[in-house]
């Protein structure tokens, strides 16, 4: 592997741990799940039925904005934030691939018992 | 974000016969290609390594949680195999449980890997990375052998 694309993956690396971590918090996690849809929303609409205020809810919105899950798009005067499922997706592939692993192994249990 | 893993798998052999397979180490390490250094007790570390020819450098580690004869058998470890140059001690493994049913037919496995939510680690993460392209690999070679086979 050449320097070069050994540095790229050690970047994609950091940029896949950066997404478990903003997603490891039930705050975030509520307004993925409100941004799911695919519309944008508003900072007004996304604090909507919170406890939190708008500010906490900005910051949190920053957070999902740095590792690229959420991005703002100007409307006017306002800012609208949207969803990127992409990195999202990745983080399922992890999970994929484990439950494939899963896959293999018990298809090996099944002839070992039933051998 | 689903963060489980859940399979589920009739077993035409008796639920004794399951049992064995699942909680003697050397049977357990026959079907799941690791060379486990002693019996599963719970409560203790469970060390060995993998067998599968290429990745005998990655380490098996886990530890024993429940043991209830011939219901449920349940471990934690950290998945991917285990980087020798990484620590990981102070990160969260994973819950991997196998329950079993007495069905008609023999033997309902229920397999489940819980935790995966609590994976917010740089180094955890580095480490999964690392073993991505080795995991794809050994896949492809089990899908090669079996087709040989058949």
């Amino acid at each position: 592997m050449s320097s070069k694309s050994r540095s790229r993956k050690t970047g994609k690396r950091r940029v896949h741990a950066r997404v478990f971590a903003a997603l490891g918090d039930e705050t975030r996690l509520s307004l993925v799940a409100k941004l799911c849809g695919g519309q944008p929303r508003s900072i007004f609409q996304l604090t909507e039925g919170s406890r939190l205020t708008r500010q906490a809810i900005t910051k949190h919105l920053r957070v999902l904005e740095k590792v690229e899950i959420v991005h703002s798009v100007r409307s006017g005067r306002e800012s609208l934030f949207q969803l990127d499922p992409e990195p999202i997706e990745k983080i399922k592939k992890y999970l994929d691939l484990v439950s494939e692993q899963w896959d293999q192994a018990l298809s090996r249990l099944k002839s070992f018992v039933e051998g | 974000m689903d963060n489980r893993i859940e399979k589920r798998l009739e077993l035409k052999a008796p639920i004794s016969r399951v049992w064995r397979a699942l909680t003697d180490h050397r049977e357990f390490g026959e079907w799941f290609r690791v060379k486990l250094d002693g019996p599963f007790v719970p409560g203790q570390i469970s060390t060995g390594h993998i067998t599968y020819p290429g990745y005998e450098h990655l380490k098996w580690e886990a530890v024993v949680q429940e043991m209830e004869p011939e219901r449920l058998f349940s471990f934690t470890w950290h998945p991917y195999g285990i980087d020798p140059k990484v620590d990981y001690s102070k990160e969260t493994p994973t819950l991997v449980e196998f329950r079993l049913e007495e069905i008609p037919s023999g033997t309902l496995l229920l397999l489940t890997e819980s935790g995966f939510d609590k994976i917010p680690s740089d180094r955890r993460l580095e480490a999964f990375r690392m073993n991505d392209g080795g995991w794809t690999e050994q896949m492809k070679n089990i899908g090669g052998y079996v087709e040989q086979k058949s």
